[in-house]
């Protein structure tokens, strides 16, 4: 008898358990544990665990709703556990994968070899939304564009794992794994003393490393702020763990200032200059005398300081460009192009609106697809064909014919499931992975990630901003 | 330190610091009541005019009873100086500064705020002592936490600051208040009741104890210049703001007795008042006009911090816009 008697795979893949319901090796010790817990035990430490995350004000903010309305990013006891095999191909994907994004979005803003060579149409960069002709010949401190990274991985049905997209924008969810984990240590001491579980802990000292390391051959003790757009934006709980983990400053566009070739915070005691600036706030919301001039956010006169050298900024403006969904699955070219290496952990096949084939099959499937906008994240702008309405596919046919640049399509994907505590039992819930890489003096990539969740039933959309939750990652050392 | 986070650090203390000093003297108020003679009109409207947001009260509420006095200091959401108010102020400067306080100081915060938001009316209302008993145990846990777990550096001191100008505020008023009201009742001097209504006046301070081991028998005069002028009692006027100024010199640096800024010399020039002052004269002149005056100066210092540390400097001859938050 155990707790999960009763618990089905539903026919997916499931990240714990096999189809005839016997627990995969690396977590048989977990899933022992659980079962000798008392009737109600593991309900009273999930519902001690979500009344800490309130106490802690871990909480965020939706968009869509009143300003000011904070929630609990909902969490989940059970943990997602990934076995050192599997970990240790998935980091070197990613590092594959950071190292030739960033080559590219160098290349881009240069001398756009890999357009000459035919490699990415020149149609496809340029016309990008995320495309910056302000960045074009930038170079910023050690070559280095995309300095932190969140890449979303899903695993199907067949357990095969894909690159759904990289955030190369300001991805966020660190915190949530650092916090997840402190929480799994306070509610099972015994387990953590039991597994090898590798540790999440010192991302913000890496995180400091790598923004000191890159003024570290100009500045002696540089000064590091943390850019954030105030309490309103949804992860300011993320933007105020960093600074305070890290001891930074935790700075709004109204606290700084251009002055003198220099950008500095306004402080009590007078000014006070900045050489890097970790922002939470996008592109073109950095400088308004340089990209969108109605910013409030941002600092007249930024991008000035960041091109003459006297200021890093992280990510580099302009390292978007590889968030576009269209650029994104060019990703095995452009790997091939600058490493001469196969692509690692592939991307999700991927459809590509404007061009005619494609598009004519997205067209005729729109009822099997997932179709996205280039642009857009948050698990905003998209469709979920099999769970759409009629009226949905239409719609969406419709802006496909009138901007097909905008928009790509994946197969619907089998996203593998993971228990989930709902009342009094488990069910299975659909889950993703966020890993995070830091690009500076080398690649790092913390281990596991942010698991993310659909608590929905059935639902494949894990985003917080629509009813996803969260789980702790354990990425096992050593073999099981 | 930035001065935004300066400023919200100043404020975040102020509005704990009101929040406990509302609920102190309301508590008081209804132990006063408890043992007024029968037959006597019970005093509620004192309490508003402590806040100094009597006109507002009189608009939205009207009649000052019990009901309508509780729920306007307490939990009115509309009133910015009710304790919910002052607590959720607190809480949203304290989670726009997260990183610059302890995690334990956030918890303890946002603990009392989801105490207050999550306590019943009605059972608030039934049980005022403890409830108003909470939020002085949830003030004192945040203080004491800031006083052992945060560095004694800018930070602090700005919250020192913002506690003890506070605080000098809330007595002075207090004082100002009950005094006003004391004072007509001459048939009640020497009166058990008129002993009763002092000691309360020494409790809203929580000042009673302190007070009979230093004065014993209480004398009115002699309790107006323990809250005013005493040198030890951490709640007088003159212990507050010599404590302030001691932080205000600290974060900028000049040596007490001199001054670099209007907030300086302001809160020095009141700081010498109170400290050469003597309660009998300032009886015999009028302690209404004293305090008035007082509360004007120390305004005046407010505006100063707020001048000297806070406020948009210009640069390059741009021009700025800046608020400070209410007073």
């Amino acid at each position: 008898m155990t707790r999960f008697d009763g618990y089905k795979t539903d026919g997916f893949y499931d990240e714990m358990f096999f189809e005839d319901g016997s627990a995969r090796p690396a977590v048989q010790m977990l899933v022992e544990r659980i079962s000798n817990f008392e009737n109600g035990e593991f309900i009273r430490r999930q519902i001690t665990a979500e009344h800490a995350l309130l106490r802690m004000g871990i909480t965020f903010n939706v968009y869509a709703d009143e300003q000011g309305v904070e929630r609990i990013f909902p969490f989940d006891l059970i943990p997602r556990i990934i076995d050192a095999n599997e970990w240790e191909w998935i980091e070197r994907g990613l590092k594959q994968r950071i190292h030739a994004l960033n080559l590219f979005i160098d290349d881009v803003y240069h001398d756009q070899k890999i357009i000459k060579d035919g490699v990415v149409p020149a149609d496809v960069v340029l016309s990008s939304d995320r495309y910056l002709e302000q960045c074009i010949g930038l170079n910023p401190p050690h070559g280095i564009w995309c300095h932190i990274t969140g890449t979303d991985l899903v695993r199907d049905g067949d357990g095969q794992i894909y690159v759904l997209e990289d955030n190369l924008g300001c991805p966020s969810g660190v915190s949530y794994v650092m916090e997840n984990r402190q929480l799994m240590k306070r509610t099972f001491p015994q387990l953590f003393g039991m597994s090898q579980i590798q540790p999440v802990e010192d991302y913000p000292s890496r995180l400091l490393d790598m923004l000191q390391y890159l003024v570290s051959d100009r500045v002696i003790s540089p000064v590091v702020a943390l850019l954030t757009p105030g309490i309103y934006n949804s992860a300011y709980f993320e933007h105020s763990f960093l600074a305070q983990q890290m001891g930074v400053s935790l700075v709004e566009g109204r606290d700084l200032v251009v002055m003198e070739g220099y950008v500095h915070m306004r402080t009590t005691k007078g000014f006070e200059r900045v050489d890097v600036i970790y922002r939470r706030i996008n592109d073109d919301f950095l400088d308004p005398e340089v990209f969108k001039p109605e910013s409030l956010l941002g600092v007249p006169g930024l991008m000035d300081v960041y091109k003459s050298g006297r200021l890093a900024l992280i990510n580099a403006p302009g390292t978007c460009v590889a968030d576009d969904k269209v650029i994104c699955s060019y990703v095995p070219e452009i790997i091939k192009y600058y490493l001469d290496e196969d692509i690692i952990v592939p991307n999700v096949p991927t459809y590509m609106c404007w061009e005619d084939d494609d598009r004519k099959y997205v067209l005729e499937n729109l009822d099997k697809l997932v179709v996205k906008e280039a642009n857009q994240s948050g698990g905003y702008g998209m469709l979920i064909g099999p769970h759409a309405t009629r009226a949905e596919h239409a719609e969406f046919a419709k802006r496909i014919k009138e901007n097909p640049r905008n928009y790509i399509a994946q197969p619907t994907l089998a996203l593998s499931r993971v228990p989930v505590l709902i009342e009094d039992h488990f069910e299975g819930r659909h889950v993703d992975l966020r890993p995070f890489i830091l690009y500076g003096e080398d690649i790092y990539v913390l281990p596991g990630g942010l698991t993310r969740v659909a608590l929905k039933k059935g639902s494949l959309v894990v985003n917080s901003s629509q009813g996803g939750g969260s789980k702790d990652t354990w990425v096992l050392s050593g073999s099981v | 330190m930035l001065s935004r986070v300066a400023e919200s650090i100043y404020w975040m203390s102020r509005y704990i610091e009101r929040a406990e000093n509302v609920a102190r003297f309301v508590d008081v108020n209804l132990q006063l009541i408890l043992d007024q003679p029968t037959g006597m009109q019970a005093q509620w409207d004192p309490l508003v005019a402590t806040t100094g947001d009597d006109e507002v009260f009189e608009e939205r509420y009207g009649e000052a009873t019990r009901e309508a006095v509780l729920k306007f200091l307490s939990f009115d959401t509309e009133n910015p100086n009710s304790i919910i108010s002052c607590l959720r102020a607190a809480r949203e400067n304290a989670r726009s500064i997260r990183e610059n306080i302890s995690s334990e100081m956030w918890e303890q915060l946002n603990d009392a705020y989801l105490m207050v938001t999550e306590t019943s009316e009605e059972w608030a209302m039934a049980e005022p002592h403890q409830f108003f008993t909470d939020i002085k145990v949830a003030s004192h846990l945040f203080m004491g936490q800031t006083d052992n777990i945060m560095s004694h550096s800018e930070g602090w001191h700005f919250c020192q600051l913002g506690r003890l100008i506070e605080r000098a505020d809330k007595t002075s008023r207090i004082v100002d208040v009950k005094y006003f009201i004391l004072l007509p009742s001459v048939s009640d001097v020497n009166t058990p009741f008129d002993d009763i209504q002092w000691g309360a006046l020494l409790h809203s301070a929580s000042a009673f104890e302190m007070y009979r081991k230093t004065h014993g028998l209480i004398a009115p005069n002699k309790v107006v210049a323990f809250l005013l002028l005493d040198r030890e009692f951490p709640r007088s006027v003159l212990y507050c703001i010599s404590k302030a100024e001691e932080s205000l010199h600290a974060i900028s640096g000049t040596p007490l007795e001199t001054f670099s800024n209007s907030a300086e010399q302001g809160l020095g020039q009141l700081r010498s008042e109170f400290a050469y002052a003597q309660v009998d004269q300032i009886l015999h002149s009028g302690l209404h006009e004293f305090l008035d005056a007082f509360q004007t100066k120390l305004n005046d210092v407010g505006a100063d911090i707020y001048k000297t540390f806070f406020a948009l400097r210009p640069v390059n001859g741009e021009s700025t816009q800046s608020q400070s938050q209410k007073q």
